[in-house]
């Protein structure tokens, strides 16, 4: 039976993550996101699970990958520094074909930055999760409940595609408390025959690497991965139109900036604006589809991240010129307000409430 | 007829890549002969390092995985830690071992991480063509040390074995080396006892095999021999280091 539950959203996740059957998770402490940690080491070794602290972010990432070689479902979280040295592993993980959950509680950056909410990771996710030319899933959930959900659906599209998934969450997320619920889900990961798990001399050996010394066969396989990366924009892009039908102006924004921004799109409708609000669910693949069919019905689009702008490059690429794409950000851990975002709608709708 | 010598099952019909004279080829077959008398070859999972052995897994008939520069260790982990019923070694260089990848190396020893380490210590850096290791010796000429290695500047080597024998998590530490026959011989009744440590749950196993790098030394490969004996034994010292209970 489904349970519904109060939880604080990074526990949530770490409650929705062994629920989708990961029993084992390799970690390193950092703010905000260590209440997964701690929530895993309480867990774990109730279930029969293993919980890891690392020696480091790096040691974590490759644990994973090991764990991941030998066919379970594993996970490992971190926020922003320690993504930079998880990516490393990345991509090793991208160029063996290994499935895996990677969690960002993204904090503000550069260096060592400050440890309130951030979006200044969209770039490092979306575009550059590791040298070489890869990509990797990237969910953004806008609620605990959605973190869980998504965290489920990580694990199974990982599997499925053979290819690490990011939750890509923030430190307002990863810190609130909303009510969740559990729904009672069959695990089924897929057979993995691939999988480095000792061949019981029933099988040749299996090899997990990311080593191709040929140039055409590197080649060949990456571009045998990219034709799998286009069916996954076919398939699996996620997004949510809100009051988009008339829009004038259509917000777009992801994550923890949706939320404000949905309220700044329900202020300006009673204001008599005709906004909406785009939310890419999945930021790789991008919903661009969502963007484009607007583009020519819109005055403009507006969009909201707690950065300085980098989900923006998506949606203007998406909007092919064909509306002005204009944005509104905070940065540093801070996050913009309703009215911020309010009077940007107003001013993008011509001045006019 | 009988048979007396054959290629050990463990190991594959690919030829090896290594230089004349190298010395990973013949620490390969020791590992390989290991995985056939112990019949584990079916339950074991190696890891590769970056290096010149980062082929290993074309070599080894055993499931092989190949980890990033120096993260065999944690990459070893994870596969112990998702199948603590398998053996799992990783086989690593110096410059992986000792350099890149030295917290990683620290920490499955504080872990007691119930694996097997098969340390190569060839003093250099072999896939690169021959850079200073942090094992190169007091005055040795690499290519990044082209003057002698400098102790003033460039510091002094490093004992992996000694180090890790502090260890409490660490369960067997033995260095041995490739430098004849008595030697070959040593050097594979210390593999077996790695994995019999490891097959006992004790924590963990670490060879350390002094190694020639006869094209990176510039040498024939019996003057590498020759070189390693005279040189590299007296700075590290043969011998079991730790051998638990
Ligand atoms: C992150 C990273 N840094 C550097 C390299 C380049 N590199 C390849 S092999 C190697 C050194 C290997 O030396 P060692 O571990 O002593 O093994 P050997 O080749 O002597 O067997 C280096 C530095 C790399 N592949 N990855
Ligand atoms: S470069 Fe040195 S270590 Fe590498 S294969 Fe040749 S002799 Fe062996």
């Amino acid at each position: 039976m489904a349970e519904k539950v109060l939880m604080k959203g990074n526990e949530a996740i770490a409650e929705a993550a062994i629920r989708a059957g990961c029993r084992h998770f390799f970690g390193y402490p950092i703010t905000p996101q260590t209440e997964v940690s701690a929530y895993m080491a309480k867990k774990m070794p109730k279930i029969g699970g293993v919980f890891l602290q690392a020696e480091s972010e790096i040691a974590a990432a490759n644990m994973v990958l090991g764990a991941a070689s030998a066919g379970v479902r594993t996970m490992t979280s971190s926020s922003s520094p320690g993504i930079s040295l998880k990516q490393e592993a990345i991509s090793y993980i991208i160029g063996s074909d290994l499935p895996c959950v990677i969690l960002n509680i993204q904090r503000g950056g550069p260096g060592l930055g400050g440890i309130q909410p951030s979006q200044a990771d969209y770039f490092q996710a979306t575009r550059s999760p590791d040298h070489g030319d890869a990509h990797m899933l990237v969910f953004a959930p806008a609620s605990v409940q959605e973190m869980v959900t998504l965290v489920t659906d990580a694990f199974d599209l990982a599997d499925k595609y053979r290819m690490p998934a990011m939750i890509l969450g923030d430190g307002a997320l990863g810190q609130m408390m909303e009510p969740v619920v559990f729904e009672d889900k069959e695990i089924t990961p897929p057979e993995k025959p691939w999988a480095t798990n000792g061949h019981e001399n029933k099988r040749a050996h299996n090899i997990v690497n990311s080593l191709y010394i040929q140039p055409d066969e590197l080649e060949r396989i990456v571009k045998e991965r990219f034709e799998k990366y286009e069916e996954i924009k076919k398939n699996e892009t996620r997004v949510e139109n809100f009051m988009t039908d008339d829009a004038d102006v259509i917000v777009v924004a992801y994550g923890i900036a949706a939320r404000v921004a949905k309220s700044a799109v329900r202020n300006a409708r009673a204001a008599g604006i005709k906004a909406g609000l785009i939310r890419p669910i999945t930021l790789w693949p991008f919903p661009a589809e969502a963007i484009k069919e607007k583009a020519d019905k819109v005055k403009a689009f507006l969009t909201v991240e707690l950065s300085m702008g980098q989900m923006v490059e998506d949606v203007k690429l998406a909007a092919e010129f064909k509306a002005p794409v204009e944005f509104f950000g905070r940065t540093g851990g801070m996050v913009p307000t309703t009215d911020e975002v309010f009077n940007e709608i107003v001013r993008l709708n011509g001045g006019n409430k | 007829m009988a048979t007396v010598f054959k290629k050990p099952h463990a190991l594959t019909d690919k030829p090896l890549h290594y230089c004349p004279g190298c010395t990973h080829g013949i620490v390969h077959r020791l590992v390989a002969e290991v995985l056939d008398e112990m019949g584990i070859e079916g339950e074991t999972i190696g890891v590769a390092p970056v290096g010149c052995s980062v082929f290993a897994y074309d070599y080894f008939n055993c499931d092989v995985i190949q980890a990033p520069h120096g993260r065999a260790p944690a990459v070893a982990t994870g596969v112990k830690r998702a199948r603590p019923d398998r053996f799992v070694f990783t086989y690593q260089g110096d410059g992986d071992l000792a350099a890149i990848g030295t917290n990683e190396t620290v920490h499955v020893g504080t872990r007691g991480e119930n694996i097997t380490v098969i340390f190569i210590n060839n003093a250099i850096y072999g896939m690169t063509g021959g850079q200073m290791a942090p094992t190169t010796l007091p005055g040795q000429v690499t290519q990044t040390s082209p003057y002698g290695r400098n102790v003033a500047t460039q510091g002094y080597p490093i004992r992996v074995c000694e180090m890790l024998a502090t260890l409490d998590g660490v369960a067997y530490a033995e260095r041995v080396a490739i430098d004849g026959v008595p030697g070959i011989m040593n050097a594979k009744k210390a593999i077996r006892k790695a994995f019999e440590t490891q097959k006992a749950g004790k924590g963990l196993s670490f060879v350390e095999v002094l190694s020639t790098c006869p094209t990176n030394w510039g040498m024939t490969p019996k003057d590498a021999i020759k070189w390693l004996k005279e040189n590299m034994e007296s700075y590290y010292p043969l011998g079991c280091y730790k051998d638990k209970e």
